[in-house]
């Protein structure tokens, strides 16, 4: 049983990661300009002497807010970073001949890279907690609005993840499949908000499941639904759609998740049955 | 052990390997010769379930490589001709990862890792980092991790290629010990009397097709057609030339009485040669020695790939 649920490659990773420098430096990097926004946010706030000292519940709410909109964005452009090289630099290193030889289903191999690159994104977000501490000092949120965003930040990860895994599969070269994986994060950042006003446009009023397709689907728009739940409303005058935001979400980045994840396994070894 | 059936491989209009049609037996150390491009790593690869054939197919231990391609993998070992290593891992991890990677049970691998750092000396580099050995090192390492799952075929696409002599030595001592591990190896190379050592067999191949498969002795005569054999004489030399002259096969006779040996070429089979020195021994020629002029390999294959080969 403890072989089956064993994954060499999983722990190779996770091994090279952490033995590496680099990866504690950009732990350090990422924690220190949170830490310099959060300190830095404080002082401003705290400047008036009407303050007191101390920020009112509706300034942590900012804080909270613009922290979580950082995060949103930092975990975002880091995650390609981490998977958008995992198989073509295997393939860079001539590497990924041997590990395609041994008796690794290519389903361990593909799980092992995407897990050991979430990992390190869930340390990077473990490691944020403590700053958020200092929001639920001064009040103003609640401890399940903080759960759900890390929970949908997780979601967001996987997928954004499994993305790069599957296009350094298909692509031979790093580079272009880095460039292929952000293009994809930017099209779900601001692609879709500006397709969601296209076809609300359109719609001229009426129901228009494209535009509410396309802003459940992106990740600003998710993290301001559970950041503000009234926000629903906002949206339904936009598309004439009533639905959960998180809902769509969830569904829309698990269907991208197993599809990657599909399409990676199934094109990591060649069909040696197909004659061509 | 190891069987191909019109095995080809195109790349467009490109056709890298041509009905490719081999057998090679349980045990037997089989020699693939060919100029960069002939279609070594094609074949390989092939075997290895890395590139798809375009038709044909190849068989390991009687599983194909088109439709059982997770069994020939248990069966194989691959070395390829080019290859990298992870960059801080140590010697003994590595290994570790591909004993994990073949299912070898975690209370197993010390022993085993120990025993193939051994076999291929790299002992004393065990907690070394893999990118800070050198490239022989690295070639010896990546035998060994071929080992690693006990595999009944190894596949060594030029395993000493980029070596220097020290190292190419080192190489084929080991070689020479995996020979006597009853596996059955497939290997390559350009450095033709290297694999003459080892091999039972070889395989010249060449623009795709395989032009000869012989023992290394075979293709020797095939090429020479006449050997040429100088028989050194104690006394005179008048006796041996009659006995010579007189038998099958032997032409071009000359004698050197100053050398007091006899020299002629010789056209019969390795058998009939044998025969006819027995014959020649056991008669009362005051023969000393016999010798055969050694011919030198690389003209062998230079011949057979320029002239499109033999049948």
């Amino acid at each position: 049983m403890k072989a089956h649920l064993s994954n060499p490659v999983l722990m190779k990773e996770i091994k090279l990661r952490f033995r590496s420098p680099k990866s504690f430096v950009g732990i350090l990097f990422y924690l220190a300009a949170m830490s310099l926004f959060v300190i830095g946010f404080m002082y401003i706030m705290t400047q008036d002497g009407s303050s007191g000292g101390y920020l009112n519940p509706g300034q942590s709410f900012m804080l909270f807010t613009m922290l979580t909109y950082i995060q949103l964005v930092l975990v975002l452009f880091i995650t390609p970073g981490l998977t958008a090289g995992s198989i073509s630099s295997e393939r860079e290193k001539q590497t990924l001949n041997m590990l395609l030889t041994t008796s690794q289903s290519s389903f361990q191999i593909i799980i092992g890279k995407l897990l050991s690159s979430i990992a390190f994104l869930v340390l990077m977000l473990v490691s944020s907690l403590p700053l958020y501490s200092v929001v639920f000092l001064y009040g103003g949120v609640s401890p399940k609005q903080l759960l759900l965003l890390m929970f949908y930040f997780f979601l967001s990860t996987v997928a954004v993840g499994s993305l790069g895994v599957m296009f350094s599969t298909l692509i031979r070269k790093t580079i272009i499949s880095m460039i292929a994986t952000y293009g994809s994060v930017l099209a779900l950042l601001a692609v879709t908000g500006f397709l969601s006003v296209f076809f609300a446009s359109l719609s001229q009023g009426g129901a228009s499941p494209f535009a509410y397709l396309f802003a459940a689907i992106n990740p600003a728009v998710l993290t301001a639904s559970l950041l503000a739940p009234d926000s629903g409303e906002f949206l339904h005058g936009m598309t004439g759609l009533r639905w959960p935001v998180w809902v769509t979400y969830l569904l829309f980045y698990l269907l991208m998740t197993v599809t990657s994840v599909f399409v990676s396994v199934k094109s990591l070894r060649v069909n040696m049955a197909r004659g061509k | 052990m190891i069987k191909t059936r019109n095995l080809t491989k195109s790349y467009g209009a490109f056709q890298a390997l041509h009905d490719l049609n081999l057998e090679i037996g349980e045990g037997s150390v089989f020699g693939f010769v060919g100029a960069n491009g002939a279609g070594k790593s094609t074949t390989f690869s092939i075997l290895a379930t890395l590139l798809p054939p375009t038709s044909g197919d190849a068989f390991v231990g009687g599983h194909s490589v088109r439709t059982s391609p997770a069994e020939v993998r248990r069966l194989i070992g691959y070395m390829p001709d080019f290859f990298g290593v992870y960059d801080q891992l140590k010697t003994e991890e590595y290994l570790d990862f591909y004993a994990a990677s073949y299912g070898i049970p975690a209370g197993e691998r010390k022993v085993l890792i120990g025993q193939l750092l051994d076999l291929v000396n790299l002992s004393e580099k065990q907690d070394a980092y893999v990118d800070s050995l050198s490239r022989g090192m690295k070639q010896r390492l990546c035998l060994a991790r071929s080992l690693i799952h006990d595999p009944k075929v190894l596949i060594l696409d030029e395993p000493a290629s980029g070596l220097d002599p020290r190292a190419r030595v080192e190489m084929r001592e080991i070689m020479k010990r995996l020979k006597h591990m009853d596996k059955t190896i497939l290997i390559s190379s350009h450095i033709l009397p290297e694999l003459a050592e080892m091999c039972d067999e070889i395989g010249v191949i060449d623009r795709g097709r395989l032009l000869a498969r012989q023992s290394v002795r075979e293709i020797h005569s095939m090429m020479k057609g006449d050997r040429v054999i100088t028989v050194k004489l104690n006394g005179p030399a008048a006796a041996a030339v009659k006995f010579f002259e007189e038998r099958p096969f032997v032409s071009s006779l000359r004698r050197d009485d100053e050398a007091g040996e006899v020299t002629f070429s010789f056209g019969g089979s390795q058998a009939d040669q044998e025969e006819l020195l027995a014959a020649a021994a056991a008669g009362s020629l005051g023969i000393r020695s016999f010798s055969e002029e050694e011919t030198d390999l690389e003209d062998v294959f230079l011949s057979l790939t320029k002239g499109g080969g033999v049948s």
